[in-house]
């Protein structure tokens, strides 16, 4: 590519020929973190405190303290989370390839599902369905399961019954599928997780955890802003904070649409 | 018989909030021996060992016998009122404001006479019955009451003084998701309490209980998330002016010491929920309650801390809890002077293991949840500092008292 297409690029996103769109949550200590039982370790929640604010404690500047896990947030899951991606190369945030932060998007519209079902699973047959009208997943694509999940109350978000929470996901086949045989780069979701909500009783457990980390490939969580985007054509820019060793990180992500 | 006190008007907001002003603070040593007496709402005096004979006001030799021989010791708290008399313009400021202010002489039944605050039903010649009771300087103070209950005894405006009772008063319990929690919002209630405010932090998760606590009249939910310093402080701009009685309600419990614990994580949740938590609730509501003492029959008057009775010594299966709660401990007591300005009281209560689902392979006896709720009541109405519930708590303080390193030692196992 010509820097000369570069330099389009650029001008386009000063001009707004192409729409930026923010697909992040505002990192802050309210949001819903992922719930596990209490005897395990705990995500460290967002916690921002003040080191001054034009006081005694710093009379010109205002900054903050920011402390936070790792899945907190929208954030970026690196092969390295799960044990399946465990021993893979450049497996963590800081080593992963700088080129995979950038790829095309291909978003699955479920929010009439979502919004009927609680539970509502992806599937094959309706990725497939998908395809027929949009035309097939490229290699390398981030496949975003919009679900309008982004627009509820935190309570409904984190939807937590006795028996866990109760959030819609993709299930167990079409994960091992979008990877194997569609060459995914990522999966994106709207949820507290890559996963459904009671997708620790799928066979595996949490398979999109799984399938993607086993195969070096990426998740995003607790995006919003999913239906702004067009089904094919947006680029995401999805850039964790090099964190060493690190496992996943909250991140701001942003999508690149065409505006006409 | 005194009127019941009446539900306070709202504020005039054209009128400058009192200030509050401090009774005279100045005691010998040997005289912390009644606040700390009146601390624990125990009614104790020096007693001769060499001839038995009771001493009052606090002294270095016995007045019978000159023995120097001086213990504290509880002691009966009858006697019989021989005279009184109405202060109508003191020269201290504080009584001055307080103005008619009555005490009297009372001749106890074991010996001394002694000086006391009265209940406006204390009548000369009838009996009466003795305590020490801590003023708004934390100083103890006889106070003397009538021996049989009186109607709205409570209510008593200078009984009232020595007191954080609920009655009236508008309370912020901390985390309304714990038991302790939520029987101390039902007792609360039941004491006459206006508002009580319940914190829950990350309000987008359910809990037990949750629809008992919604919906009811005088309850009020909001998010607060003490660990959290934003969510301290966003709760205070809006409820920090109308918090009278703090209920720290904060409880954080997880197994585990030193050795078999891997890294730091548990212990900073720990450090973050009971002990930051602490400093910030601290920072976002001390102030206005410091500044609120004397406001009216609803004024500021206590903050209360529910402790692990390990705090004072260590046991190593709960390890780093008991520092964590030892950590509070010690926060508490710079609160307290802190506070002390202001006439509030800080009120710790420790408590054993209690009988929720942290302590579940502990075996009894365990501490009810509703005993604990119950204690803070009397607690405050008695207007007390230290107290130890259930048999755990009260034990170990024994214990201490006698030999810290056999505690040490036993707690080891
Ligand atoms: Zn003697």
């Amino acid at each position: 590519m010509q820097s000369k297409n570069l330099l389009e690029l650029a001008g386009a996103v000063s001009s707004g020929a192409v729409r930026v769109v923010d697909l992040t949550f505002t990192l802050s200590p309210d949001f819903p973190v992922i719930v596990l039982p209490p005897e395990f370790g705990q995500a460290a929640p967002v916690r921002i405190q003040e080191i001054s604010r034009y006081d005694g404690r710093g009379p010109a500047w205002y900054w903050n303290n920011v402390t936070f896990g790792e899945h907190t947030g929208t954030h970026f899951d690196a092969p390295i989370h799960w044990f399946t991606g465990k021993d893979l190369p450049n497996n963590s945030v800081d080593t992963m390839p700088a080129k995979d932060m950038i790829a095309p998007a291909c978003v699955i519209d479920c929010s009439a599902g979502a919004a009927q079902d609680p539970d509502f699973l992806l599937t094959v047959p309706l990725v497939e369905a998908w395809e027929a009208k949009h035309g097939r997943i490229p290699e390398r694509h981030w496949v975003l399961l919009r679900t309008d999940w982004s627009k509820k109350g935190w309570r409904d978000y984190a939807n937590l019954r006795d028996d866990g929470a109760h959030t819609p996901g993709p299930n167990a086949a079409v994960m091992k599928w979008l990877v194997e045989q569609r060459g995914i780069i990522g999966f994106g979701t709207e949820t507290i997780g890559t996963d459904a909500g009671q997708a620790g009783h799928f066979e595996p457990p949490y398979p999109a955890h799984h399938f993607l980390h086993g195969a070096g490939r990426y998740g995003l969580q607790c995006l919003c802003n999913l239906d702004e985007l067009p089904a094919t054509g947006a680029v995401i820019v999805a850039s964790p904070l090099k964190i060493q060793n690190g496992s996943g990180s909250p991140l701001r992500v942003i999508a690149l649409v065409s505006a006409n | 018989m005194i009127d019941p006190i009446e539900p306070p008007r709202r504020k005039n907001p054209l009128l400058r909030t009192r200030l509050p002003a401090s009774p005279p603070r100045a005691r010998s040593r040997t005289s912390h021996g009644f606040t700390r007496a009146a601390a624990e709402g125990r009614f104790m005096l020096q007693r001769c060992e060499a001839c038995g004979a009771f001493a009052y006001p606090a002294r270095e030799a016995c007045p019978a016998c000159l023995s120097v021989d001086l213990a504290f010791v509880d002691a009966p708290r009858r006697g019989a009122l021989l005279a009184e008399t109405t202060a109508r313009v003191p020269s201290d400021v504080y009584f001055r404001e307080r103005a008619p202010w009555r005490i009297g002489l009372v001749k106890m039944d074991c010996g001394p006479t002694m000086v006391a605050h009265l209940h406006a039903d204390c009548v000369e010649g009838a009996p009466v019955l003795m305590s020490f009771q801590l003023d708004k300087s934390g100083q103890a103070v006889a106070f003397a009451r009538p021996e049989g209950e009186t109607p709205n005894m409570a209510d008593d405006r200078q009984w009232r003084e020595m007191t954080a009772d609920p009655k009236f008063r508008r309370v912020l319990v901390t985390n309304g998701r714990s038991l302790i929690g939520q029987e101390a919002v039902a007792a609360l209630k039941a004491a006459g309490a206006k508002t009580v405010f319940v914190g829950v932090a990350e309000p987008w998760r359910p809990f037990a209980g949750e629809q008992l606590l919604r919906g009811q009249q005088g309850i009020e939910l909001v998010t607060l998330d003490a660990s959290d310093e934003k969510s301290v402080t966003d709760l205070a701009a809006d409820i920090g002016g109308k918090v009278d009685i703090l209920v720290n309600t904060t409880e954080y419990v997880r197994p585990g010491g030193l050795l078999d614990r891997r890294g730091t994580s548990i212990a900073r949740d720990e450090i973050d929920q009971a002990y930051l938590g602490f400093i910030n609730l601290a920072q976002a509501f001390g102030p206005a309650m410091r500044m609120r003492g004397a406001d009216g029959v609803n004024s500021s008057a206590a903050w209360v801390n529910i402790l692990s009775v390990h705090a004072l010594a260590n046991w190593p299966a709960f390890g780093a809890y008991s520092a964590s709660q030892a950590a509070c401990l010690s926060l508490s007591h710079c609160l307290r002077a802190e506070l002390r300005p202001g006439g509030v009281k800080v009120l710790n209560l420790f408590t054993g293991p209690v009988d929720n689902e942290w302590f579940q392979t502990v075996p009894p006896p365990k501490v009810a949840p509703r005993a604990v709720a119950q204690a803070i009541m009397s607690g405050l109405r008695g207007g007390l500092e230290e107290m130890y519930v259930g048999d755990v708590a009260e034990e170990i303080r024994q214990r201490l008292a006698a030999n810290p390193k056999a505690v040490e030692r036993e707690l080891d196992k």
